[in-house]
């Protein structure tokens, strides 16, 4: 975390369906340690570009670079190892295991043992495994998950499993949490208490991505916010100039509120 | 202290399982020490699936082939078969010890399952079923056909004459005396086979619980999640094929040594759905439910064959339902009821409760 | 040359029960995404059926002609009773379950088939009556006989047949809706679970009208017929773009062409080392070949034409 300047680069992505383009020329970068968000109507081109930045998708044009590495190949865990976490829009926990298991699960990546390890549990796996465990009650507590930590991920309530998503996203020590739409079908109550937590986690050094639709849980929370419309970037800014731009209350604003 | 209780129960079991052949053989019979030596291998056989199926979350279809291959692999090192092929090279055979030979099928059996792994790395669940299957018979139709040019797996007649498995120079297939008690040839048998049993038990519980199986977890919950968190998931199925296919193969060692006798129909597709059944009725991921379901299906079918021939010839005189297709008309019936009513199996893959309690240090945070 | 043509021949009258087949396979995933893994097993039932009927049939003395027809009628019947009857016991109950535990009864429900039949009919090979003079020509040297010709015609009409019923009927459209998106076709009113059990019964008649196609060509019938006819056929389906109904008909043909060409000339290639008898490795090297190179198969790009 140590530096100045842009932690991510976009430039000039841009990603095709068959004939569709869901993404062009969208250059965009955040710098460290801010609350960046990222609007724009449904369809407008948000989760493909959060699919490519995660690794998901390759982009069919343009680079990306993070970190100041340069990433091509879809690779999804290449990016987890670089520091990008992220959430999925419909959460996407592993159901079956615990909370805790989950979230140990987030520190296989920054973490060694291997088949020799798991066979001999020899000293420095033993300590590699405390520490794992150690590390992920942690973050269930810093997530604010009261609940025994051996139930079920699917057990948990809607809103523990967003904030378990999370807590599983900062077991990897992302330099970049990238979160889909958390406070989707949240109440007013989860999403402050979302908020809240979301200012500790940037405070804690780590720059955050925030896809949402909830346009007052970006205006009130992000630094800088970037608009997109049919796969193009039309603004970008801090949220009040964005607010006030012609062109997004035309194109976001206008179709969003009946 | 707290874990006073369970030693003793381990103890117990310790104690019953040493003497299971004994009381086997009095109440039951010689022959039931044999058979329950085979379930033992089935059991091995279903725990190394387990590590396929019950964590990664892989379906493989096809998995007696790594048996067979282990098994052939010894059957070729370990009798006087390939003097047929190569008179002059190996005028007797070849006759390497099976403590030689067994790693190197283990090896071959992970060869193996790596090639199959690996183009079927994109694959999802009922495809990669469709291809394991695939692999399983285009192996098996080779062992049936590689007699010639090169008489290689003797074909359908199948390989004979293969070395008894030898511990410390004594071979295990006559009967031993040790502190003065005598043990047959599959009461050796038995105490090898719990042996290697308790190993792969021993195996399956630390990568269970382990950063690796926590890995084939994520994968067989949500792939694409696992790969978001940094779990590289081609290497990891890998490594899961692998694994799998080398308690297959070292399975496959030690039914080559303990039968004498090998031929491809023992590796046909029902074999491997056989095993899969294990997997399944018992619980997916569950050790102890792997076991269990090892067991039912290992015995159930002898105990069908005891039972049902008489049954009906005291009914009706004559054997009117062979036991044969009577066991396997109940197995797929069980497949059903149990997907549709108990999918997760006798013993169910555990809420876990308090797993790491044994770890003080952690349970205080 | 001479062989050549013959395994031409031979490969298009297979491939084209495999095609019959594999419509079965593509159906049902097209709409459901899964795989029938019990279908190979409705065909050695429609077998068996038509073979029982027909054999009671010509003792009564039904005229030969008569008796065909009816017995291929009795056993397309059963067998729509059959894939109606596995779709409600085995897949229904389980539609958002994990896609394994479909896998998994579906398989359950291939043992119990093929252990009932083997009880019901036995281990042994049962020979199919020979009703017609099944005159032999010769085309540029290679043979051809009069059922083959009726399979490959009688084939090719079924399959045009299915064509029409899918793109020119009420049925057809509420089949493409389905499998476009079930849950869109279930707000413009189409009834889901009476076009899937049609979908299954559908698949199963042609099932039958394959199992007697096989055992009539080959004039036997057995209880395990079914297994690895089912696992072709599925490869057929894999190789045209499991989903596609083109893709199906493609692949059946182009799988039997490459097992006969395969067969006829394997030894050749490998200098004698492999000989005819691994003609049945063929499917799977396709089906794996396939499957790491075009999992969407040659037809598959994922576009309109799924029913």
């Amino acid at each position: 975390m140590t530096g100045t300047g842009a932690l991510l680069q976009f430039t000039s992505i841009g990603k095709q369906f068959g004939g569709l383009s869901a993404l062009s020329d969208v250059s965009l970068h955040i710098q460290r340690g801010e609350i960046y968000g990222l609007i724009g109507p449904n369809g407008a081109g948000k989760t493909t570009l959060f699919n490519v930045l995660t690794g998901l998708y390759q982009p069919s044009v343009g680079e990306f670079r993070f970190n100041g590495t340069r990433y091509q190949a879809g690779k999804p865990h290449v990016l987890a190892q670089a520091g990008i976490a992220r959430t999925f829009q419909n959460i996407r926990l592993f159901a079956n295991l615990t909370a805790l298991e989950n979230v140990m699960i987030g520190r296989h990546v920054r973490t060694r043992a291997g088949v020799f390890g798991a066979l001999l549990r020899n000293r420095v796996t033993r300590n590699e495994e405390q520490a794992i465990a150690e590390r992920a009650r942690e973050l269930l507590h810093y997530v604010g998950i009261d609940k025994p930590a051996q139930t079920l991920a699917k057990h948990l309530s809607y809103g523990e499993q967003r904030r378990l998503e999370i807590a599983r996203a900062l077991a990897t020590d992302p330099l970049l949490l990238a979160l889909d739409e958390p406070a989707a079908g949240m109440n007013a109550t989860e999403t402050e208490s979302l908020k809240t937590l979301l200012q500790i986690i940037r405070s804690s050094g780590i720059t955050v991505l925030l896809i949402e639709h909830d346009v007052k849980l970006i205006m009130g929370l992000c630094d800088r916010v970037a608009v997109l419309d049919y796969g193009r970037k039309i603004a970008e800014g801090v949220p009040e100039r964005v607010r006030n731009d012609p062109a997004v209350i035309a194109a976001y604003l206008g179709g969003e509120d009946e | 202290m707290r874990n006073a209780p369970k030693n003793l129960t381990l103890w117990l079991l310790f104690a019953v399982l040493l003497l299971l052949p004994f009381i086997t053989d009095a109440l039951l019979g010689r022959g039931w020490v044999r058979i329950v030596d085979f379930a033992m291998l089935y059991i091995m056989l279903a725990l190394g699936l387990n590590i396929v199926v019950g964590y990664a979350g892989l379906l493989d279809l096809g998995y007696i082939a790594f048996f067979a291959v282990g098994a052939y692999c010894y059957a070729l090192a370990g009798s006087p078969h390939l003097a047929q092929a190569f008179p002059i090279a190996f005028p007797d055979g070849v006759h390497l010890s099976f403590w030689i030979v067994l790693p190197m099928a283990a090896l071959l059996a992970g060869f193996f399952g790596v090639l199959l792994g690996a183009p079927t790395l994109r694959l999802r669940g009922d495809y990669l079923a469709i291809v394991t299957l695939g692999f399983g018979e285009i192996i098996r139709i080779f062992l049936n056909n590689l007699n010639a040019p090169i008489n290689l797996t003797n074909g359908p007649q199948g390989i004979s004459r293969i070395d008894p498995v030898s511990v410390a120079n004594v071979s295990l297939n006559f009967t031993q005396k040790i502190f003065g008690i005598e043990l047959p040839s599959v009461h050796l048998y038995f105490y090898l086979f719990l042996a290697f049993t308790a190993l792969v038990v021993f195996v399956s519980q630390r990568l269970e619980k382990s950063r690796i199986g926590r890995a084939w977890m994520a994968i067989r919950e949500d792939e694409i999640a696992a790969s978001a968190m940094g779990i590289n998931t081609r290497n990891l199925r890998l490594l899961a094929f692998a694994m799998g296919a080398m308690f297959g193969g070292a399975s496959g060692a030690l039914f080559a040594g303990f039968q004498g006798f090998i031929s491809p129909e023992s590796f046909s597709l029902m074999e491997s759905i056989m095993v899969l059944c294990m997997v399944v009725l018992g619980g997916m991921g569950n050790i102890a439910g792997v076991i269990l379901g090892g067991i039912l299906l290992a015995i159930l079918p002898e105990v069908l064959r005891h039972s049902v021939v008489p049954m009906q010839q005291a009914l009706f005189g004559k054997v009117l339902v062979d036991p044969e297709s009577l066991r396997m008309l109940l197995f797929g019936t069980a497949l059903i009821v149990m997907m549709l009513y108990r999918p997760a199996g006798l013993l169910p893959s555990r809420v876990r409760r308090r797993e790491l309690d044994t770890d003080e240090a952690v349970e205080r945070v | 040359m001479e062989i050549f043509l013959q395994q031409i021949v031979n490969g298009l009258v297979q491939g084209s029960v495999y095609a019959l087949v594999a419509l079965g396979y593509t159906m049902v995933y097209g709409i459901l995404g899964l795989i029938n893994f019990a279908h190979g097993e409705v065909v050695m039932i429609g077998a068996m059926l038509a073979l029982s009927s027909l054999t009671a049939m010509l003792g009564w003395g039904v005229p030969p002609l008569l008796a065909v027809l009816l017995s291929m009628v009795l056993a397309m019947l059963g067998c729509m009773v059959l894939g109606y009857s596995i779709e409600r016991i085995a897949y229904r109950p389980l539609r958002h379950a994990p896609r394994l535990a479909p896998l998994i009864t579906a398989i359950g429900v291939s043992i119990v088939l093929q252990n009932l039949a083997m009880m019901i009919w036995g281990r042994e090979y049962h020979s199919f009556p020979q009703l017609i003079a099944n005159n032999t020509h010769t085309v540029g040297g290679a043979i051809i006989n009069d059922i083959q010709i009726i399979i490959f015609i009688l084939a090719l009409a079924i399959m045009a047949g299915l064509m029409v019923v899918v793109h020119r009927t009420r049925l057809g459209r509420a089949m493409r809706a389905v499998a476009e998106d079930q849950h869109a076709a279930q707000l413009m009113g189409v009834d889901i679970n009476r076009v899937i059990s049609i979908t299954f019964m559908l698949g199963s008649a042609m099932a039958a009208i394959a199992g007697v196609m096989v055992s009539a060509n080959y004039g036997l019938a057995h209880y395990y017929m079914g297994f690895l006819l089912g696992l072709k056929a599925f490869t057929a389906a894999v190789l045209g773009g499991i989903g596609n109904l083109r893709g199906a008909m493609l692949g059946g043909l182009l799988l039997g062409l490459i097992e006969s060409l395969g067969a006829g000339y394997i030894g050749d290639i490998t200098g004698g080392f492999l000989g005819s008898n691994y003609q049945d490795v063929f499917a799977f090297f396709v089906l794996i070949t396939v499957l790491v190179f075009r999992p969407s198969g040659l037809l598959g790009e994922r576009i309109a034409e799924r029913a």
